[in-house]
């Protein structure tokens, strides 16, 4: 088994806010994140895959094919987004970093045929980041 | 859904790796430069990964600003600018970044109550890292 990493840049913004909490609950939880108007990132995405290395091709996903997939399904997607607006998905879901990580998988999963899909990590600044193995 | 945040701290401290049990000859043979009686120092980066259900009201793991102020209060302020060699923790362990990675875990596992500590990461140098998680297999 060899695992295989692809990184990808988009830049988008969001917005933290729960209609079912009180406004004070809001700004508690999640503080500046709450900002209406939305704040951006530039997220950084690293897309894992898995599996055998072709005896022929001596791949274990033909790369161009992930980079366009990828391209096609989530940076085309996502990229100078406000994820809370135009992104239908997050209509009710908050788009924090997991909830993008576990969209991102889903995003991706049904589309990958060669290869399975092992992690999405999504980089919100250098110095935080998710990952999601595509657990229960 | 289970996911996993990393957030990645740090802190500059000193140390000497010299153990007492053992010779003159036996500590410059194991630690090399790094026995030098005077210490020298690192700028450390600490990744803490935790785990958990990202929660269907918040859509987090954890309130980051929970685990920000835990890391700030009980591990920066702690080793932040200290010579490790002087600190309590380090009085019987030498503090290699193996020992200095299963003490932080240590705080974060008896302490941190918000997730699941699923592991640590100490980069000692931008060449060198380590990584803990309580003895379990650590996940990539």
């Amino acid at each position: 088994m060899v695992y295989l990493t692809r990184k990808a840049e988009f830049s988008a913004s969001h917005s933290y806010n729960n209609p079912e909490f009180t406004p004070e609950e809001n700004q508690r939880i999640f503080g500046k994140c709450n900002n209406p108007h939305g704040h951006g990132h530039n997220y950084t995405l690293e897309v894992t895959v898995k599996g055998q290395v072709d005896g022929r091709s001596g791949f274990v996903v033909d790369l161009k094919q992930l980079k366009d997939i990828m391209n096609r399904e989530v940076i085309e997607v996502l990229d100078h987004r406000f994820l809370n607006k135009e992104i239908a998905e997050f209509t009710n879901i908050i788009p924090t970093t997991e909830n993008l990580a576990i969209d991102i998988w889903k995003r991706l999963q049904t589309k990958l045929k060669t290869a399975e899909l092992h992690r999405v990590r999504v980089y919100e600044t250098p110095d935080l980041f998710v990952d999601y193995f595509g657990e229960a | 859904m289970k996911a996993y945040l990393t957030r990645r701290y740090w802190f500059s401290a000193s140390h000497r790796l010299h153990c007492a049990d053992m010779t003159e000859a036996e500590n410059k043979e194991a630690y090399g430069k790094c026995n030098n009686p005077h210490g020298h120092g690192h700028n450390y980066a600490v990744e803490v990964t935790v785990a958990g259900q990202v929660d269907a009201r918040t859509g987090m793991v954890c309130n980051l600003a929970d685990l920000d102020r835990f890391v700030h209060e009980k591990i920066v302020q702690r080793f932040d600018l200290e010579n490790l060699n002087t600190l309590s923790e380090f009085q019987q362990v030498v503090p290699t970044t193996e020992n200095l990675c299963m003490e932080l875990y240590g705080i974060l596992e008896n302490g941190f109550t918000h997730a699941q500590v699923e592991k640590v990461r100490v980069e000692e140098t931008m060449l060198n890292s380590f990584e803990y998680a309580g003895g379990r297999e650590a996940r990539h």
